[in-house]
This record gives structure tokens, C-alpha cells and sequence, in this order.
């Protein structure tokens, strides 16, 4: 295994706890830098209980920084490089955002909030998403913006883990705070018994399936109060989502919400009325009252969390801090606390 | 109307009973963060924030973070039954309200149509008048008509709230001679603009038309800078507070110089 560390003679072990994105690419960032690396994860490789499991999958840095902390935008711009480095495939088709007209006061505060997009008038959309001509006048094009499909990439992830000699064990709990050695607590909301201030974010999503509409790209239908995305996946498939609902009762999607996703899909394009509803998904975001991410640092236990509705778009940056941090000590004074 | 010298600022506002300072009550959806919200709050120096109470959430434990957040901020919180569509709901959501933060108050919103979220001003009496008898303090929201509020008035409601506007549209208050007379008409009720705010300017109109009071969220939550819009809206609302006490001049048709024109002999010439 490479070790280009000088500690000990020995190879530095590091122990990951929670295999959903934030956990994944921690482990691999550390296998990469030398580190004999085991990950555990409670659940089995189909990851059903992990929030990313429900994920969208966004990679949108310009997007969210309408309303998400500076740090957002920063890490996340760093972390598409990540993404593309480690997984060329990732598309990166960019964002197409679209307004009905009545919603038009809301594109242009959206606009206004946000960087990185020029506008595209009703030709330029027709040319971006062919299926979408004819049906909106105008909208924001985010052209350095890419997706991935949650549950594509973190297999993705692992495997890559593994040739790096890292170890995954499914089937794992176990508590961080008996570990000993350097241990970084990716769990997520199920941490929140150890970190007080963490909660949780209700979200629900819908995936829908239908040969009849094609869409190269996520597109962002204006919505007075969620960000409502319609995310396009393999076989003909498509994640509508979501919502974002200060709750934390996961035990379902409630009709209201699976009503106001769906007509967002409908209202985009009426085929989608025909398409078929493939799963109903809800999960937890692990927020902390800022909705930005932290690492807070003890000793060696490092636990990284509060990625909220930005899992998969500020992972890969916060791995690559915590693997800077336990090989060159370099700190990273936005996001890094100690304890 | 309480007289006051502007050296101790606008008088208090009184609900059911209860008196606070600021006549502004502010809302808690839509922020970019709790920690923003928990600024935007205090910049506004609001002392009552609205807490939506979703009928998911009921059992307690849902939404408890959240509301741990809330409690924390050590205000008097106005639970409200935003997106009930019926009286049974509202009712029941009120009651849940009730349990979990432990007050009489409730802000009833019973939605009559799911694109303007206009209220449904019938269903609004009927469940005005259930938790009235049931002991609630009602704080109804509802639209500017006469005929309503004397409905909720007479049902007990000692706070009416009529919209400016349909709630999120911003568009200021859209009938001011409807709200002048609900305030003539009603001398000693509560009275509060509630939704359709979205400039600092709307909310002052607001209170210089005497109303006691002023009910918003969008405009603040979605600002580009929440803090300071919070700021903007409170500095507002105490300006057209101390206007209406103070007594606005009566508009006039032609300029009148402010300096007296002592020494201009031909001041009535060009009359």
C-alpha cells in the first residue's frame, strides 16, 4: 500500500463510521493518502436507511448559493473538481431553472441571488432541453453544474475504496466513541444523541418513470417554497424532489407533499401525468442551526456532519479537509471546530 | 387610543391580556437557516414569532429540534394553523398547538382556495367560534371584509387580522378603505395587517392607518439580507406607530411653506 506519510513505521490506521456519501469519500480521500482504512456501516451495501440512498444527487454550487452559507458555494465548487477528477464520468450538463409566468417575481430573485447562470430566452431552452420548446418563455441556464445518481456512485465509491485497500463492513454498528486510534464519525443524523445541536430536515422525494419525456439535465421548476428539481436518472427515470420540512418524523411521504411534487413534474410537461410513480422516498437531512457543514475535532476523533440538502455537492471537499488535516495538520478555520 | 410622549416611544400593544413593546409580529417559514432566522428575529426586536404546525408533525416528537430552536429564543410563540382546508382541521390542529407550546393562543387560518390562499371566511366563524368556547384566544385571519369581522368580533375574537394581501404576494394593502373601516368600526378591537406585506413602507401605511399592529414572514425570510430587512420593517412599523399617535396633518391641495412668510407682501398676489 502507498504510504508517503513519515509518522511511524507502521502504516496510520484510520476507522470511518457510516457509509453514505460524507463516509465514502472520507474513507477513500484517507485510503488515497496512505491511510490502512476501514469503514463501518450499519446498514447493508443497499444503503436503504442512509439519507443518501434518498438523495438527489445535485451538484449545483451557483444554485444553492440562493439562501445556503458562502462556505456552500466554496466547498462545493471544490468538490465538482473532486467529482471529476475521481469519477470522469460524472455528467456535467449543467442546470436549466424555468418559471411559469407567474412565478416569474421568483426566477428573478433567484437570479439576482445567485451567480454563475445567464438567461435563456424560449429558443435557448428548446435548444438545451428539446422536450421542454415551446412550453417556457424564460429561465437561468447554470452552466458548470453537474448530477450524479446517488445510487450509482456510491458502489462507485466503495469499489474504488477497496482498490485502494481499504475494508467495508456492511452489517457494522458501532459507536465512535468507544473507537480508539483516528476515527471520523460519518453518521449523519444518526449522530444527533452526540452532537446536540444537530437536527433533522424532512425531505421527501417521488421517482417517476417514462420513455415519453427526455431531459439531458436537472431542471428547476420555480416554487414559492421548495426548490423543486426534477433530476434525470437511467431508464428513463426521473427524481422529482424535494421537500423541505422542518420535521423529524421520516415515517412517510404525506399526500400533500407527494401532490405538490408531482404537479411540479405535471406543470413541467403534461406526458409526465403518464408517467408511473417507481418509489415514494423520505429521509432526514442532518442540519446544525447555520444549514453549513462542520468538523469538529477531539483528540482523533473527527466527526464530519451537517451536510444538509448538500450531501453529495460538499463530501468530496470535506473529505479532502479532514484527509489534508490528518496528514499536513492543515486546518480549514470555516468549517473545522475543535473540542 | 393610549397618549404617549415620543421620548418614551409608541404606547404597547395588548393581546388578550397580554402586553409587548414591538407591534411587530414576525413569522418563522422560509429563512435560509434557523440562525438566520434567530437574527433576523432579533434585529427586528419582534417579542411574538407564528410557528406553523403541520398535522404530520403531530405526536410531538416531529419538528421537536426545530421548536427546541424556537422555545430557545425565549419569545411568546403564536402557533398557527397554516394549510388546514377545513374546520375539522384547523380544530385539531389547534388543539396539537395548544398541547405543545403550552398557550391559549392560536392564529386561525382556515385556506378557502389553494392558489391564493385566500381564507375561507365561513369555515373561519365556525372554527373561530369551537375554540373560543373551548377557551382559546383566537387571532383570525381573514380578509378585509366588514360583515366577517363583525362575525368574529361577536363570536369573542378580541384580536382580528385582516390580509393586505394574498399571504407572499407583497403587493401592500390593496383596499385601504376596506381596513379604514374596519378600524372606524372597530375602535377597540385588535387590529393586525397580516400577510401580503413586502416593503417596510407597507407596513408603516399600516400602522398610520391606526391599525395596532403588523403580521408578516416572506418579506423578511426571502430578502436578500433577512437581518437587515427585519431591522427595516421594525424601524418602520414604530415610525407609523408614532405618526398615528402623533396625528398626521390632513393632506392639501396646494403647497403651504413650512417657514413662515413673514415679510413676503405679495404672498396672496397669484391667488
Amino acid at each position: 500500500m502507498p504510504n508517503d506519510r513519515t509518522m511511524t513505521n507502521a502504516t496510520p490506521a484510520a476507522t470511518v463510521v457510516g457509509a453514505g456519501i460524507c463516509g465514502s469519500w472520507a474513507a477513500l480521500l484517507l485510503a488515497e493518502a496512505g491511510l490502512a482504512v476501514t469503514l463501518h456501516e450499519r446498514d447493508d451495501p443497499d444503503l436503504k436507511s442512509s439519507t443518501s440512498h434518498w438523495a438527489g444527487g445535485m451538484l449545483a454550487p451557483d444554485c444553492e448559493s440562493d439562501g445556503a452559507e458562502p462556505v456552500v458555494v466554496r466547498l462545493g465548487k471544490r468538490s465538482l473538481d473532486l467529482w471529476s477528477s475521481h469519477l470522469p464520468d460524472v455528467p456535467m450538463e449543467g442546470s436549466l431553472i424555468v418559471a411559469h409566468p407567474r412565478d416569474r417575481s421568483e426566477l428573478d430573485r433567484f437570479a439576482r441571488q445567485t451567480s454563475g447562470h445567464r438567461r435563456v430566452d424560449e429558443d435557448a431552452i428548446a435548444s438545451l432541453e428539446p422536450a421542454l420548446a415551446g412550453r417556457f418563455r424564460s429561465g437561468l441556464f447554470f452552466p458548470s453544474e453537474g448530477h450524479v445518481e446517488p445510487r450509482a456512485v456510491l458502489p462507485a465509491l466503495h469499489e474504488k475504496l477497496r482498490a485502494r485497500g481499504g475494508t467495508i463492513r456492511f452489517g457494522s454498528e458501532v459507536d465512535p466513541a468507544v473507537l480508539t486510534g483516528l476515527v471520523v464519525d460519518c453518521r449523519g443524523i444518526a449522530a444527533r444523541g452526540d452532537q446536540p445541536d444537530l437536527r433533522g430536515v424532512k425531505g421527501e422525494t417521488v421517482l417517476i418513470e417514462t420513455p415519453e419525456v427526455t431531459l439531458t439535465r436537472p431542471v428547476r421548476l420555480m416554487h414559492p417554497r421548495w426548490p423543486i428539481y426534477l433530476i434525470p436518472r437511467p431508464g428513463h427515470r426521473y427524481l422529482i424532489g424535494a421537500s423541505s420540512i422542518e420535521s423529524e418524523d421520516a415515517s412517510g411521504v404525506t399526500v400533500r407533499s407527494a401532490l405538490d411534487l408531482l404537479t411540479a413534474a405535471y406543470t413541467l410537461h403534461p406526458a409526465f401525468g403518464e408517467a408511473r410513480i417507481v418509489e415514494l422516498g423520505t429521509a432526514l437531512r442532518p442540519a446544525f442551526p447555520d444549514n453549513a457543514p462542520r468538523i469538529e475535532v477531539r483528540g482523533e476523533h473527527i466527526a464530519v456532519n451537517g451536510l444538509y440538502r448538500h450531501g453529495f455537492l460538499l463530501a468530496p471537499a470535506l473529505a479532502e479537509i479532514v484527509a489534508g488535516y490528518v496528514t499536513t495538520g492543515a486546518r480549514d478555520n470555516e468549517v473545522m471546530r475543535w473540542s | 387610543m393610549t397618549a404617549t410622549h415620543a421620548a418614551t416611544g409608541a404606547s404597547r400593544l395588548t393581546l388578550y391580556g397580554q402586553e409587548v413593546s414591538s407591534r411587530l409580529l414576525l413569522g418563522t417559514a422560509l429563512y435560509p437557516s434557523p440562525a438566520v432566522m434567530e437574527e433576523a428575529i432579533r434585529a427586528s426586536g419582534a417579542e411574538i414569532v407564528t410557528v406553523s404546525l403541520r398535522r404530520e408533525s403531530a405526536g410531538g416528537r416531529a419538528g421537536d429540534a426545530f421548536w427546541r430552536i424556537i422555545r430557545s429564543l425565549g419569545l411568546k410563540v403564536l402557533p398557527n394553523t397554516a394549510g388546514c382546508r377545513s374546520v375539522k382541521e384547523a380544530v385539531t390542529t389547534a388543539e396539537l398547538a395548544r398541547e405543545l407550546f403550552d398557550t391559549p393562543w392560536i392564529k386561525l387560518e382556515v385556506v378557502g382556495d389553494d392558489e391564493t390562499l385566500q381564507p375561507d371566511v365561513i369555515g373561519l366563524v365556525e372554527a373561530a367560534k369551537i375554540l373560543l368556547d373551548d377557551g382559546f384566544e383566537v387571532f383570525p385571519y381573514c380578509t378585509e371584509d366588514l360583515t366577517v369581522a363583525t362575525r368574529l368580533v361577536e363570536a369573542g375574537c378580541r384580536v382580528v387580522m385582516p390580509w393586505g394581501a394574498p399571504i407572499g404576494s407583497g403587493q401592500g394593502l390593496m383596499n385601504r378603505h376596506g381596513l379604514r373601516t374596519l378600524r372606524a368600526r372597530f375602535p377597540d378591537v385588535t387590529l393586525i395587517v397580516d400577510a401580503g406585506l413586502g416593503a417596510p413602507s407597507h407596513a408603516a401605511e399600516a400602522m398610520e392607518l391606526g391599525y395596532d399592529g403588523v403580521l408578516l414572514n416572506t418579506a423578511v425570510a426571502k430578502a436578500d439580507d433577512p437581518i437587515a430587512m427585519a431591522r427595516g420593517f421594525a424601524l418602520a412599523i414604530e415610525g407609523g406607530r408614532l405618526a398615528h399617535e402623533a396625528g398626521l396633518m390632513p393632506p392639501r391641495d396646494f403647497a403651504t411653506p413650512s417657514t413662515p412668510v413673514v415679510g413676503t407682501p405679495f404672498w396672496h398676489a397669484a391667488g
